[in-house]
């Protein structure tokens, strides 16, 4: 019973939060490798194109709520969530044409086109907080738990309670089908291969008709998409703050580089290290430890191995360590 | 018009612009602006090193000026000998034994073949010695921050003058730089872009939460001062009597002169650093860094050992950004880490560099200023701006109340602009490198 | 400094930029349509007269003539630096001809640029990174048919049965083969877009001779069936063992011209040339 206990535990405060965070953060990683990969630089302005999306997506549930509407137990964003994709779309369409296109032309290096990228988070970042202010927002609405930890005990008995919050769950289910989606399309359709070919060879992807202007399109537009699903379900899970979604291309960025720039698999996996490590580093581990050891040993303090405001210092450590040892990262991304 | 006087006319435009805030607005104001635009040129004088010199992407110059910061504390502050005396030496203690448990993981790793054993051993000594460590450790931070938290609480300094705080700052940041460069730099391809931005966040993490060291977010104030205090200026009757001759009034006067001072100070600090910046470019030194630069297969093939450079001119300019911070906290009096935010405030140096001419010393140095002043001024703009565009709206109008209240964001707006702008039609910079 | 206003200070960190796979062409043409040429009755793909170098740069090329007809295998030999690639690639469009023309089928090319002479049916295969390494060899000849929008799975059994090798490591990726392989690939996949004509870059540079002989092999194969073969070789000899006509390159000019049974039979081009 203990050990059930300790598994309940550690699922509740450890395994729950840390998969929905990973997914999350897997989503934004993915944005980040692809441009990475097709565009050949490391988008800077990529967490303030995260708020963007988010933004849209929270005025258009704000209108949603005043016009009555809303989709029961589930929040109303998800209704709200295709106008921000469409708006972050056309915006990071805008911004290839008036800014990026221009050094592509030039043929800048692209440590220019990650300046540039800076250049456009400082202007993202304005415009954000001048249209929806630099507050906290909370738009998550609807049913709050699929189940809550009072019901969880009383159906099992259990000393331990589990709750599962209706963001998670959507986290996750959004999560797989958007990477689903994703996958097929890299792999399974013309424009997806064209990607990939272009990615790995502009010139040969030249030689063979591939027209690199689509292929850039085509990428803004996935990346806009997967910018906001990211963005919206942090925001749902969490709350909106521009200056949280700047500081989310920290981990973002480290998830990325954990798994190997420039692979889409690798994105995800990162994401997963990244966020497990952060929630365990920092997880009172006291109460697991509690239910597993005899009463004899039960330590007596929190058994934190680092107070929670060392979270984005310890994806930077262990994204040192990993560079150290693997320096393309653990699926072997581009620098090969 | 010839490069010398194109100099001169673009220094003594952005000379003019501060000395029309100080007509306009305060002389105040236009004095903080360049204490401020002298430290920014510190900055901008280290990046510029790393980014003009090198072409070394360093993402986190907060981190070092934090370091800096820190360094002012630790030097200047009064120790604080009840907080020794509570807990300080069992921290010392614990911090050495955690660098032991390091050094003989490390030791194990060498010595050992590799192995399932090897690594077994190495993880035992790392987590046994984490919790050792942490049961040492832990105790003696409790007792220090027991001891009178709301003044101390933390171990305090050495209680020396601050200006030897600078060169200190300095090196605490080299001594860093060091770690990062050793292993961030000249593997088969650098990732320091991605280390720097790391490590710039652990220091502050650090800073905001080991409050021994830093107190926290409970912040350092009252660090003493290199110059005189304005309280003691009004009570002195010779300087009140002069000021009032000159037709200021004491307070205004006592304030002006303190910054004035500062200024002197930093001025002397930013010309030293221009002149070495500029007989290291010119040394062979630094025209064997812009060979590297330009051609490093070939600089290799020559022989030059590109990694060592690249880590020389990586630690003396992160060296250069820590004493930027230092006098930073000197000039605040105070360490704030929450003020640190790394990546806004690193960037905007970013845009100092380029606006100014990346590896040009001076465009360096005029890009601090013309940077930090438009960074101070365009909220002030932002507002008049607005308030303008707004007012034939009535009062209560929904849109005029939120245009006015957003204005503060135009500054980010307008740095993001700068340097878009500046990127796309002169990419060089103000001052383009020779 | 060397690289203009947009150059990376030699910067090399690879977690902020990503030079791999970044695009080296610089095509030279600008236009997509073709200009009739009137008049004009020489061979299926000619190179004429062509005098031009990379961008604003010296000239490279002067008064260089190529050309192939159909059903025969063209070769352009010469000592290193003689010019070879530059001529190919001057045939293609990736240099700035101040001179001369290149004619495809009686239709002025010499302004199309690269992407609009394949669509006009050059096949061309580089020298280097001619294959994407990342993707499966059946991927590889698909990206190589992507202009097409008929069926395509007829020509890549053609393919398939020219280099069976191909067809068992179809779900292979391609970076994984070997040189001889991969280069065998890099045909395959400009064969798939039904070229009229197939340009060939040093198709045996690194390989071992006897992958070279069979490679040699398969390229009289893919001529037999009637598709002109222009290509470069580093192996002169051999080289012009197979060839219809051969063009002795030095110094970016026409030193010697003939089929190659003559340049073979040419004392003065054995002695300079061929190693006596």
């Amino acid at each position: 019973m203990d050990f059930l206990n300790a598994i309940v535990a550690l699922s509740n405060f450890v395994l729950v939060p840390a998969i929905a965070y990973g997914s999350q953060l897997a989503l934004g990683a993915l944005g980040v490798t692809l441009i990475y990969g097709i565009l050949r630089f490391s988008n800077f302005a990529h967490g303030d194109t995260m708020a963007f999306g988010t933004m849209v997506t929270i005025l258009m549930t704000w209108w949603l709520q005043s016009m009555g509407v809303s989709l029961g137990p589930l929040p109303t964003a998800l209704l709200a969530l295709p106008v921000g994709i469409v708006g972050c779309m056309a915006l990071v369409l805008i911004t290839d044409r008036v800014v990026y296109r221009f050094y592509r032309e030039q043929r800048a290096k692209p440590v220019i086109l990650v300046i540039v990228s800076i250049g456009v988070m400082f202007i993202l970042n304005g415009l954000v907080r001048f249209i929806i202010g630099p507050g906290d927002q909370r738009f998550a609405d609807g049913e709050r738990f699929i189940i809550t930890a009072f019901d969880f005990r009383k159906m099992t008995g259990l000393q331990e309670g589990l709750a599962l919050k209706t963001t998670q769950g959507i986290t996750l289910v959004t999560a797989v089908i958007v990477v689903a989606l994703l996958f097929w399309f890299l792999n399974h359709t013309r424009a997806g291969k064209s990607m990939r070919a272009y990615s790995d060879n502009e010139d040969l992807a030249l030689l063979s008709g591939i027209n690199p202007d689509r292929v850039v399109m085509i990428t803004w537009l996935i990346v806009g998409a997967l910018a906001t699903v990211a963005g919206v379900l942090y925001g749902l899970d969490k709350s909106f703050k521009p200056f949280t979604y700047l500081q989310l291309l920290l981990p973002v960025f480290a998830s990325a580089i954990v798994g190997g720039l420039g692979n889409p698999l690798g994105a995800i996996a990162g994401g997963f290290v990244i966020a497990f490590s952060e929630v365990m580093v920092t997880y009172a581990w006291k109460k697991v430890l509690g239910h597993l050891l005899p009463e004899s040993l039960e330590p007596s303090g929190l058994v934190q191995l680092l107070s929670t405001d060392y979270k984005f210092a310890v994806s930077f450590v262990i994204l040192l360590i990993v560079l150290l040892f693997r320096p393309t990262g653990l699926f072997r991304g581009k620098a090969v | 018009m010839n490069e010398t006087l194109r100099n001169v006319f673009l220094f003594a435009f952005v000379a003019g612009l501060i000395v029309l805030s100080g007509v306009m607005q305060s002389w105040n104001t236009a004095m903080v602006i360049v204490n401020m635009g002298l430290v920014s040129a510190v900055m901008s004088l280290g990046l510029n090193l790393q980014w003009g010199f090198a072409g070394l992407f360093n993402v986190g110059v907060m981190g070092f000026t934090a370091l800096g910061g820190l360094a002012t504390v630790l030097v200047a502050m009064p120790p604080v000998t009840e907080a020794w005396a509570a807990g300080g030496w069992r921290i010392m203690l614990g911090l050495l034994f955690g660098a032991a448990v390091i050094a003989a993981a490390a030791v194990v790793r060498y010595r050992m073949r590799p192995s399932r054993r090897r690594a077994a051993a190495m993880v035992t000594i790392l987590v046994v010695g984490f919790f050792v460590y942490r049961w040492i450790f832990d105790a003696g931070v409790q007792a220090v921050e027991a001891v009178d938290p709301a003044k101390t609480g933390y171990l305090g300094g050495l209680g020396l003058p601050v200006v030897l705080a600078w060169p200190v700052g300095g090196l605490l940041a080299a001594g860093a730089a060091w770690i990062i460069g050793k292993a961030a730099l000249g593997l088969r391809s650098d990732y320091l872009a991605i280390a720097t931005l790391g490590i710039a966040e652990i220091i502050i993490a650090v800073l905001k939460n080991e409050d021994w060291l830093s107190r926290g977010v409970k912040n350092v104030t009252g660090i003493p001062r290199p110059v005189p205090y304005e309280i003691d200026l009004q009570s002195d009757p010779g300087f009140v009597a002069k000021a009032e001759a000159m037709g200021f009034d004491p307070v205004t006067a006592s304030s002006l002169f303190v910054k004035v001072i500062y200024a002197g100070f930093f001025a002397a600090v930013v010309a030293a650093l221009l002149v070495l910046a500029q007989l290291a470019l010119k040394s062979p030194w630094g025209r064997m860094l812009r060979a590297i630069r330009d051609n490093e297969v070939a600089a290799e093939a020559m022989g030059k050992d590109v990694t060592r450079r690249h880590l020389q001119v990586f630690i003396l300019g992160s060296a250069v950004c820590g004493m930027a911070g230092a006098m930073m906290t000197t000039l605040d009096s105070a360490l704030i880490p929450t003020t640190y935010q790394p990546l806004r405030y690193t960037f905007l140096i970013w845009v100092m560099v380029i606006v100014g001419g990346s590896g040009n010393n001076l465009g360096a140095v005029l890009g601090g200023f013309l940077v930090w002043f438009l960074w101070v001024q365009v909220e002030p703009m932002g507002q008049w701006f607005m308030a303008t565009i707004t007012a034939p709206m009535a009062e209560d109008n929904a849109l005029r109340v939120h245009l006015l209240e957003s204005a503060a964001h135009m500054r980010l707006l307008t740095m993001g602009v700068v340097l878009l702008v500046v990127l796309r039609f002169s990419p060089r910079g103000l001052i383009p490198e020779k | 400094m060397s690289g203009g206003p947009y150059d990376d200070r030699g910067n090399k960190d690879r977690t902020i930029a990503n030079p791999d796979g970044m695009g080296e062409l610089r095509p030279a043409g600008t236009e997509e349509e073709a200009r009739p040429a009137p008049g004009a009755d020489g061979p299926f793909l000619i190179g004429e007269n062509m005098t031009g170098g990379y961008g604003r740069g010296p000239d490279i090329l002067h008064d260089c003539t190529v050309s192939v007809d159909s059903g025969q295998i063209a070769v352009i030999v010469g000592p290193n630096g003689a010019g070879k690639s530059t001529a190919m690639k001057a045939v293609f469009g990736m240099l700035d001809l101040r001179g001369g023309a290149v004619r495809l089928a009686g239709e002025d090319i010499t302004r199309l640029t690269p992407q609009a002479r394949v669509r006009k049916g050059m096949g061309f295969v580089p020298q280097n990174h001619n294959i994407f390494t990342s993707m499966t060899v059946e991927e590889n000849l698909e990206m190589g048919a992507f202009i097409r929008t008929d069926d395509i799975s007829e020509t890549m059994e053609q393919v398939f049965d020219l280099f069976p090798i191909l067809r068992e490591k179809r779900r292979q990726p391609a970076g994984e083969l070997s040189g001889g392989q991969r280069q065998q690939v890099a045909v395959g996949r400009a064969l798939m877009t039904k070229p009229k004509v197939l340009m060939l870059d040093e198709p045996t540079a690194g390989v071992s001779p006897i992958v070279m002989d069979e490679l040699f092999d398969r390229i009289i194969e893919v001529s037999r069936t009637g598709l002109p073969v222009l290509m470069v070789e580093q192996n002169a000899r051999q080289a012009l063992e197979i060839a219809d006509m051969g063009y002795v390159m030095v110094q970016g000019r026409n030193a010697y011209t003939g089929s190659g049974k003559e340049l073979l039979a040419d004392a003065e081009v054995r002695q300079s040339f061929l190693g006596g």
